[in-house]
């Protein structure tokens, strides 16, 4: 049978800032436990809230990115529910009036199309501690440290029909927050955290079937890997004609399946009121225009500008916008060379090559972007060949120094002195006169194969660096008579 | 309105609070008192009135992004009442 | 010595007519003699306030004390105190030694004053008869076979008793005006927000407010000066600045324009509190202030809209006493429910479960528009009634409680009988108002209050009619007999 598949994605992202939400401890990731746990963050009796300006400004800075609307007034709620790592009892959260609501995200699909995701809402929240399950004597350990670090709570429309236009559009997600500077976006730290909200329906229904929601799935490949394995799950049940149960679910990644939590929790009711210690939130026009202001260009936008300014193909300019770092780096090696398409192979190639080898962000690059565009001008002039300048990037990047250095240290300067590269022609010509003999007694077509023989020797002869230009005229002349 | 053993049964587990079987018949009977003597607030048409959370009619302040608190570690977790390695430990927690 | 006023004893300080240690001293005697009979403190540390008093004698030799130097006083044991075993009345906290201390204690230490010690109260503020305390009912000064109210009962006991000049209070629905009318004393609630919450240990946070209970309006008025201000830890702390409510005490009262809401003049009054109030009432218009009838229409409500509202509240600000970084902790938890689940059913006493319970159910799914919602809206309607009030009037006057001090188990077999003792000191907490009782009356030998509520932030007036009041009459003069 045949099934479309409804996903939603609840994405958490915790905003770059210095200190809590709602205190002045530091949010620093991996401090030893509870050390950046506060009396307000644990809930020492009489401890009271206060809004941290930044995450406001951080979630006014999301909402417009994404074209959504700023509430004038936005409340802050209390959420009840107990949990060891939930100090308070209780998650200070936005419910019937976020800060942020109705925005649109577009992601562009593997096929090459391009598809709007709606945002219903984005609000503010604080984030809870950590529970530690090691063995202390059969006893969990609580880290409050992450408790309190503001969160910001993005939650999209069920327009999702695949796994790869969930990835494409928590990916999107990603770049934005990254773009804006308002996350780091670790998602091994858990700075980017993702809740997946999953049904099944024929195609062409209206309703939606039952859901089920995957916590804490993540990464881009297990946010890929469950929905896979959870639309497998609940097709089979609808095919044997079963229901699906509305639930939490867990994916584990060892098993690539997802289970039902275990925990016999009570179930929630979350028991949402107006948090007295806090008052609404306002966010009046000249607040918002001057974040606006400071709005930097987005993914989409960028992508945009790299078509039409350099005239790069599509794929180019969408790998290339990946991060606000890598294109401006990209941007840094055309402003040096001029070259925009010989800069976008070098960075997408080579550049991307090696940090993917080392498992680096652009921000870690051991090249700097003016010292790339050198390297490229070298090529241009003619002071260096292409697979040399290779070899100059690999002992720029080993840190031997900039390309002029490495290519006079090295003495891989280019052979242009006609003279000196007539000289190395004659001695190789003279060298293998039996192969001149049968050079010239050959058809046209085999002479092609055999010429490059000849070049060959001399590039060897000059160790690479003839010009190759050079090379091939003077033996033409020389070989061909011409 | 009024409220059952079982409602109270159900309340007592939301605010986790073990009821004592012995006592839990006079603990319904008062809570209902309670309710009985809170329905008064049905005498009155409240229909478009805006609920009021807070008695300050007034918004937010908010506060700069700046470091305040210190490393207190070792004073908070001396009053706690289980702790070891710098964690507070707590019965097993079962996801 | 125990007779002088806040002001006499800084006087009495500044001229050196006695020092900190002898004064402070003085009161840790009297509370040594005396508090076995009344029970009105849960912790008092002779060493620290000993220390503390000579603290504050070397800061007046060196001429660096602050304008309290040397003044003692004792806290309710809902502001947390540094090093200072805090209980809230609670066995929840019966172990607890907050590492900070509130903003309330913070102020007044700056000031210079002693701690005496920290006073008893219903558990978590819940009560009108402090008979909820852990630590057992304190008992009233001029009737030891009585209540001294609650939850401030300690702290009013304790200055009643004269076992320290003044102490701080808090008061959630008349906590500090109720305790104030039972003991004889002058009980100021400022406006909601006027007193920094921060390290006062909440009970419900929209209507909780720090204040003073002291023997006279000008002692009020002194230590509330002290206390009061903005404070930036407390998002619901008011930024305006704090005037000398001193400076005001004397004001004229010619003009003035009394409301007195004839649904406070009720049937449920009793006939005694209400001859007194109505004494005094025609006191103020011989004093020159204009006294009428008005009417505060949702006033009936407040009782069931408050009982929806600091129940729904305590419900949840109460979770955080879960057994796991703090407080008590029941034995040998089973699993993560159970330690939950007993540690709170053994820590609570029975009325601050009856509240979480009643909260729980009020916020729960399908209740909450019924009950919560419904209370807010009342609770807009109680305010908007003030509002009216306060465009034809500048003070509204009326009884604080019903009736004079009652006796231990009188009321508390049934809290809906023992919730109307606050009849008509709630509708000031929901409507965030300033108000105060002062000594009107005895009736049958014990204090009445009369209720003066002011606009917001104007505390100076309320203040102001209750010094002038004073002036004219001695019965916040009075003392407990038995008391020596």
């Amino acid at each position: 049978m045949e099934w479309e598949t409804v996903i939603g994605l609840e994405v958490h992202v915790q905003l770059a800032t210095r200190t809590k939400i709602f205190s002045g401890a530091s949010t620093r990731f991996g401090a030893p436990p509870n050390t950046q746990a506060c009396a307000v963050d644990l809930a020492m009796p009489g401890t009271l809230p206060v809004l941290n300006a930044e995450a406001l400004r951080m979630a006014v800075c999301f909402g417009l990115a994404i074209e959504a609307s700023i509430a004038p007034v936005s409340v802050f709620d209390r959420k009840n529910y107990f949990y060891p790592d939930l100090p308070k009892g209780y998650q200070i959260s936005q419910l019937d009036h976020p800060i942020v609501s109705g925005g649109r995200v577009r992601i562009e699909l593997p096929d090459g199309s391009s598809k709007t995701i709606r945002v219903t809402r984005a609000h503010l929240e604080e984030d809870a501690g950590k529970s530690l399950h090691e063995d202390f004597h059969g006893l969990t350990g609580i880290d409050l440290n992450r408790a309190g670090t503001p969160l910001l709570e993005i939650v999209s429309e069920p327009e999702l029909r695949s796994a790869q236009e969930a990835v494409a559009y928590l990916k999107q997600i990603h770049s934005i927050v990254r773009y804006l500077g308002i996350s780091d976006g670790n998602m091994a730290e858990g700075s980017l955290r993702c809740d997946v909200n999953i049904s099944l329906r024929r195609p062409g229904a209206t309703g939606f079937g039952t859901r089920t929601e995957i916590k804490n799935v993540n990464s881009f490949r297990f946010v890929e890997k469950a929905i896979a394995v959870e639309r497998e799950r609940q097709a089979e049940i609808l095919e044997q004609g079963g229901q699906v149960v509305q639930e939490t679910r867990l994916y584990d990644p060892v098993r690539n399946e997802t289970r039902a939590m275990r925990s016999k929790e009570v179930a929630h009711d979350y028991r949402y009121f107006p948090e007295p210690d806090l008052l609404p939130v306002s966010v009046d026009r000249q607040f918002i225009e001057a974040v606006r202001a400071t709005l930097p260009e987005l993914p989409d936008a960028k992508a945009a500008r790299l078509r039409t300014d350099y005239g790069l193909p599509a794929y180019d300019a969408s790998v290339l916008c990946a991060s606000r770092e890598l294109a401006d780096y990209f941007e840094g090696v055309v402003a040096t060379c001029g070259d925009a398409k010989t800069s976008a192979n070098w960075v997408m190639v080579e550049l991307l090559g090696l940090l993917n080898r080392e498992n680096l962000e652009i921000g870690a690059s051991r090249v700097a972007a003016d010292a790339l565009g050198t390297l490229i001008r070298r090529i241009a002039d003619g002071t260096i060949s292409g697979k040399i300048a290779k070899a100059v990037f690999e002992a720029m990047w080993a840190g031997e120094g900039d390309p002029d250095a490495i290519i006079a240290a090295r003495g891989l300067r280019q052979l242009a002195d006609s003279g000196a590269i007539e000289a190395i022609v004659d001695a190789v010509l003279a060298a293998n006169a039996a192969q001149v003999e049968s050079y010239r007694a050959a058809e046209a077509q085999k002479r092609v194969k055999m010429f490059g023989f000849f070049v060959g020797q001399v590039m060897r002869e000059s160790k690479g660096k003839a010009n190759p230009q050079q090379v091939n005229e003077l033996l033409r002349r020389k070989l061909d008579g011409e | 309105m009024s409220i059952s053993e079982q409602q109270l049964a159900r309340v007592a587990e939301l605010a986790r609070i073990r009821l004592d079987a012995a006592t839990v018949t006079e603990v319904t009977r008062r809570i209902g008192d309670i309710l009985a003597m809170i329905d008064q607030m049905g005498a009155v048409d409240t229909t478009g009135v805006a609920p009021m959370a807070n008695p300050l009619d007034a918004t937010q302040r908010l506060r700069v992004d700046e470091i305040t608190e210190t490393d207190r570690r070792e004073r908070f977790l001396a009053i706690a009442p289980l702790s070891e390695e710098g964690l507070y430990l707590v019965p097993r927690v079962i996801e | 010595m125990h007779e002088l006023s806040l002001e006499a004893i800084r006087n009495g300080l500044a001229r050196r007519e006695f020092s900190a240690l002898e004064i402070t001293t003085h009161f840790l005697d009297r509370i040594a003699r005396i508090d076995p009979q009344l029970n009105a403190f849960i912790t008092v540390d002779r060493e620290a306030a000993l220390a503390g008093a000579r603290a504050a004698d070397a800061a007046l030799a060196a001429g660096t004390a602050g304008p309290l130097g040397g003044v003692p006083l004792a806290h309710k044991d809902i502001f947390c105190t540094d090093g200072m075993r805090t209980s809230c009345g609670s066995r929840m906290l019966d172990n607890f030694v907050p590492p900070y201390d509130a903003a309330v204690v913070e102020r007044l230490a700056a000031a210079g004053c002693v701690t005496l010690g920290k006073t008893n109260m219903d558990e978590f503020a819940m009560g009108s008869s402090n008979e909820t305390s852990y630590y057992g009912p304190v008992r009233n000064p001029w009737d030891r076979e009585r209540v001294p109210g609650g939850s401030s009962g300690g702290s009013a006991a304790a200055v009643a008793a004269r076992l320290a000049p003044a102490a701080t209070a808090t008061d959630t629905g008349g906590s500090i005006r109720q305790p104030a009318a039972l003991c004889g004393l002058t009980g100021i609630k400022p406006t909601y927000g006027r007193v920094s919450r921060h390290g006062m240990i909440a009970f419900a946070s929209s209507l909780d407010q720090g204040g003073v209970l002291a023997r006279s309006a000008a002692d009020a008025a002194l230590l509330l000066g002290a206390m009061a201000g903005f404070d930036p830890r407390d998002s619901t702390s008011i930024d305006a600045p704090v005037p000398d409510y001193r400076a005001s005490l004397d004001a004229d009262l010619a003009g003035l324009r009394i409301g007195v809401p004839k649904e406070y003049l009720d049937a449920g009054l009793h006939p005694g509190t209400e001859r007194a109030v109505r004494a005094g009432l025609a006191e103020l218009e011989r004093l020159g202030a204009q006294v009428r009838e008005i009417s505060l229409p949702h006033s009936p409500l407040s009782v069931p809209a408050y009982y929806v509202i600091a129940p729904a509240e305590c419900s949840t600000i109460l979770a955080r006493f879960d057994g796991v970084r703090y407080g008590y902790r029941c034995a040998d938890p089973q699993d993560l429910f159970d330690m939950y689940a007993r540690s709170r059913a053994e820590g609570f006493g029975d009325e601050v479960k009856r509240r979480i319970l009643v909260g729980t159910y009020a916020l729960s799914a399908g209740y909450y528009d019924a009950y919560y919602r419904k209370a807010q809206q009342i609770r807009r309607l109680i305010a908007q009634d003030f509002h009216a009030a306060f465009a034809e009037v500048d003070v509204i006057a009326g009884p604080a409680s019903p009736s004079p001090a009652f006796r231990f188990g009188e009321k508390s077999t049934d809290p809906v009988t023992m919730y109307l003792e606050d009849i008509y000191t709630i509708a000031a907490n929901l409507a965030g108002v300033p108000a105060l009782s002062v000594p009107v009356g005895l009736v049958d030998g014990l204090p009445v209050g009369m209720q003066l509520i002011g606009r917001h932030l104007d505390e100076a007036r309320i203040l102001n009619v209750a010094h002038r009041f004073q002036q004219a009459t001695d019965w916040h003069l009075r003392r407990p007999g038995g008391i020596d």
